[in-house]
């Protein structure tokens, strides 16, 4: 690595929807093509993170932020062009999204949202995105019907495709595999790895062992503070410096 | 306990029982709604057919209304209805749009959307009352098409725009999100993902107006319908926008009560007329409607 420069850096974040603080101040850095892993229970915050690097929090009308988030120093809860900074953060849903248009459509809304409209180079991005998504050779001879007529597996690789399409420096995955089969998440698994030399990934999971297998470094959130972050073999060893990571990983919590 | 897992327990007879007498009752709803509506139209259809031909159609009423068509009112109510829409259909989409993808949640906005609901139920009377203190007498417009097309266009807006809302609303909000996502900004979203995929519903909201504008008397008679008119007969431009007009509800209510001896299959075929025209401009949009439901993505 020779760029040092942390990617994204986050400090002293607090996020409140209404009066309820649900994020308490997180501080942390991700390292240029790195893999985080982050993993806690439900409402601990994962998805909130992930929605204040992309500033699609501001569609939450009673959330208010404190602190500063970094994307390559530029200081994101400020940045007046939300549009751009959305299209350097590329985000998959949980639960697969077709829009309603074709899958070529589907592929090319954002870079048509960017100002794409030379033909070929549409049509270079939707194979190259659809190739990386492994999808490609399933649909490659009917991208004009619809992406909402796939399966689920199938609609949530168009979404990573779509997510892949506006040439993301960061990829935030909020619990990507939930709605797809085991192959198939293996498949994506393995597209993880790859893409992981051209950018930094954000891999939100309830499965700790994805985490495992991916993550170069893993952070426990709970309940919106860090419990841990340290690299993923030492958060997985038998002595994390937290006994809760231990316990939640070892599926002891509560 | 019996040896067949399928013996009828009297559980069972009694939830058959329920069952019969809830499709029972429902239909009986149906039909007390289908009936009526079945008898109006065939009496209508008996009682004014005799009289409806093309010159019906298209000639003046003559000798105080006992003789002659009836062109001057259906022109007046075809000239109402387009202007009306023409005004009140862009305004109160867009309005929609604004306040069901731009406005915050908050106090103003929420008022504005009560005010909108409220408005809605509003007597058309009432309309009828603004529209002759705003526009035939303040804003200067005299009695005259265009002083009625705006009234009546006041009195569809707030139907309108919460029509288009709840059609808006129908679509799902990941799309929305998903949008955004990637980068789209909130003009981009609603012109190339939400207003495509809601647009059978927004069209079915304004079509429905075209009935209820067709139909409405009150609003027209202080603002701009006249008893009597004559119009020059076999041009659709026979009537100016500052001229009075007569039209079909308002020709329909003179012939009943004002007019002594008018010929009695008259009123039954004014109405026909009325109600054929309404149907003609709803198979239309039912038409269109399927054709876009049939496109529906998801």
């Amino acid at each position: 690595m020779v760029n040092t420069e942390p990617k994204i850096s986050v400090e002293n974040l607090r996020l409140s929807y209404g009066h309820r603080e649900v994020l308490h101040g997180l501080s942390f850095s991700v390292a240029q093509k790195e893999i985080l892993g982050v993993i806690g229970p439900a409402q601990s915050g994962k998805t909130s993170l992930l929605r204040c690097l992309n500033r699609t929090i501001d569609f939450v009308s009673n959330a208010f932020l404190s602190g500063s988030v970094r994307i390559d120093g530029e200081d994101v809860l400020r940045t007046t062009d939300v549009h751009t900074l959305r299209r350097k953060v590329g985000m998959v849903s949980p639960l697969p999204v077709g829009l309603p248009l074709s899958i070529y459509d589907n592929v090319a809304f954002a870079p048509r949202c960017a100002g794409i409209k030379n033909k070929d180079e549409l049509d270079a991005r939707v194979e190259r995105c659809l190739r990386q998504a492994a999808l490609w050779d399933e649909v490659k001879d009917r991208l004009h019907t619809l992406g909402t007529k796939l399966s689920g597996g199938q609609q949530q690789r168009l979404t990573i495709a779509r997510a892949l399409s506006h040439d993301p420096e960061v990829l935030c995955l909020d619990e990507f595999s939930i709605a797809i089969d085991p192959v198939t998440t293996m498949r994506i698994e393995d597209v993880l790895k790859e893409l992981k030399s051209h950018m930094t990934i954000l891999l939100v999971t309830n499965l700790v062992q994805q985490a495992r297998r991916l993550a170069d470094r893993t952070m426990f959130l709970w309940n919106g503070e860090i419990v841990e972050l340290d690299r993923t073999e030492a958060i997985f060893s038998n002595q994390p410096r937290d006994k809760r990571t231990y316990d939640y990983i070892h599926g002891l919590f509560g | 306990m019996s040896a067949s897992p399928f013996t009828v327990t009297p559980l069972v007879r009694r939830n058959m029982r329920r069952e019969l007498a809830a499709r029972i009752v429902l239909g009986a709803m149906v039909a007390a709604m289908v009936l009526p509506l079945l008898a109006i139209i065939a009496y209508l259809a008996v009682k004014g057919a005799p009289l409806i031909s093309l010159k019906f159609l298209t000639t003046n009423p003559t000798h105080g209304m006992r003789e002659g068509g009836i062109w001057s009112a259906l022109l007046g109510t075809i000239y109402l209805v387009v202007i009306a829409l023409a005004v009140s259909a862009p305004i109160g989409v867009l309005c929609a749009v604004y306040l069901n993808e731009y406005a915050k949640d908050n106090w103003l906005t929420r008022i504005i959307n009560l005010a909108v609901v409220n408005l809605a139920g509003v007597p058309s009377i009432v309309h009828a009352l603004f529209g002759l203190g705003a526009f035939v007498l303040f804003a200067g417009i005299g009695r005259s098409i265009l002083a009625a097309s705006l009234t009546l266009a006041i009195m569809t807006l707030p139907v309108i725009i919460a029509s288009t809302k709840e059609a808006l609303a129908a679509v799902p909000m990941s799309f929305r999100e998903a949008c955004w996502n990637v980068g789209a900004s909130r003009w981009q979203t609603i012109w190339s993902i939400v207003l495509p995929n809601s647009l059978s519903g927004i069209l079915t909201g304004v079509i429905l107006q075209v009935s209820r504008t067709a139909g409405e008397t009150a609003p027209i008679m202080f603002t701009g319908a006249v008893f009597f008119k004559k119009i020059q007969s076999g041009t659709l431009f026979a009537y100016s926008l500052t001229d009075q007009c007569m039209a079909l509800s308002m020709h329909l209510y003179t012939v009943t009560t004002q007019v002594t001896n008018a010929p009695e299959p008259l009123p039954y075929a004014i109405a026909l007329v009325l109600l054929g025209a309404v149907l003609a401009v709803n198979a239309a949009s039912i038409a269109v409607r399927s054709c876009l439901r049939s496109r529906k993505k998801w």
